[in-house]
């Protein structure tokens, strides 16, 4: 499976998407992310049982604070597929990839004089992948 | 323990703004029990507070530290060396311990950084309840182990009242009847005489009747 996805994601394995915690995906932000997209396994499909279910309510609490530190909830993202769906995650990176290019860079990296001005430089995604 | 519950986000950007160099300074006691105010909750607000003032365009140094316990002087002074170069401190202890950090450092501004509810049980992660009002005079022995003051809406001592129904309480329909509790409870322990003797009155000098409380243990004292 040659499958094609935008190349400026970035891909962290975690065990579980039990492990991602709320400052995981707020660290991931600080340091210039322009979004995060979390990939878990499919609901009931958890082999730690709920691991993905944590994560699900710890993604909704990151969207939360970002809506209220300015940087908007859009940017982060749940996702649940399964491992044997990589069309699927090409679809989703495509799909995060489009949502964060229309939202733009990140404000922190246009604050932190990462890039030069908004709208200059393409903003890619950041994703998170349980195994 | 004590349970509290972290304050709206946006409160405290609005408490904190007008000060460059803040500390959160966390509580590894009670609130990180509860999950309000311990490191981990230090860390995601710091998180928090730097996004949202990085995106304004405001600069400001935003540091952490946690504390064993900001409720006692030996700890808090753990904070003498570093806390001059603050301009304010968010506390993430219970209303104690933000209060000794003002009692103790008197020139340095401090923000709460949770709302502190109540002294309480987990009954699973994340669910806290009330089960103390700290009324200075237990009468627990003679209601089965549970507290009238603290689970009945009324704080009745003779009860339940006529607000009682399928064991539930009129405020609510999820808040259990306290006074249906003690006799389950005290019918379970084979104790319902005690259910039949009215509770004489209650002496609530111990309670909030006569200023702050205050405990002087001689035995004890250095």
């Amino acid at each position: 499976m040659r499958l094609q996805y935008p190349p400026d994601i970035r891909i962290i394995q975690v065990p579980c998407t039990g492990k991602v915690d709320i400052i995981h995906l707020l660290m991931a932000f600080e340091e210039g992310a322009d979004g995060v997209f979390v990939a878990g396994c499919l609901e009931g499909d958890c082999h730690f049982r709920e691991g993905n279910l944590h994560a699900k309510k710890r993604v909704k609490r990151v969207k939360e604070i970002l809506d209220k530190v300015g940087l908007g909830g859009d940017r982060v993202e749940m996702y649940n597929l399964s491992a044997g769906q990589g069309g699927r995650f090409a679809e989703i990176a495509r799909e995060m990839t489009a949502r964060i290019l229309s939202l733009g860079p990140s404000p922190i990296r246009i604050a932190k004089g990462l890039i030069a001005r908004p709208g200059a430089q393409a903003a890619g995604a950041e994703g998170e992948v349980a195994a | 323990m004590i349970k509290a519950v972290g304050k709206p986000i946006e409160e405290i950007i609005s408490m904190v703004q007008d000060f460059p160099k803040l500390l959160i300074a966390g509580c590894d006691g009670c609130v990180t029990v509860c999950e309000a105010g311990g490191l981990k909750e230090v860390k995601v607000l710091a998180s928090a507070l730097r996004l949202h003032f990085t995106q304004a365009g405001t600069h400001k140094q935003i540091d952490e530290t946690s504390l064993t316990r900001q409720c006692d002087k030996e700890y808090l002074a753990q904070l003498r060396d570093s806390i001059d170069g603050y301009d304010a401190v968010v506390s993430l202890a219970c209303g104690v311990g933000a209060q000794f950090v003002a009692d103790m450092y008197t020139k340095k501004v401090v923000f709460p950084g949770v709302n502190t509810s109540f002294m309480g049980a987990t009954e699973e992660r994340g669910w806290y309840v009330e089960r103390c009002q700290g009324c200075g005079q237990c009468i627990l022995a003679e209601t089965g182990g549970v507290c009238p003051i603290a689970r009945c809406s009324k704080r009745m001592l003779n009860g339940p009242c006529g607000g009682s129904e399928g064991g539930k309480c009129e405020i609510a329909p999820d808040i259990p009847c306290g006074w249906e509790l003690i006799y389950e409870r005290l019918k379970t322990l084979g104790q319902l005489d005690r259910f039949e003797k009215p509770v004489t009155p209650k002496d609530w000098t111990t309670s909030r009747d006569g200023g702050v409380r205050k405990i002087l243990r001689e035995d004890l004292r250095i």
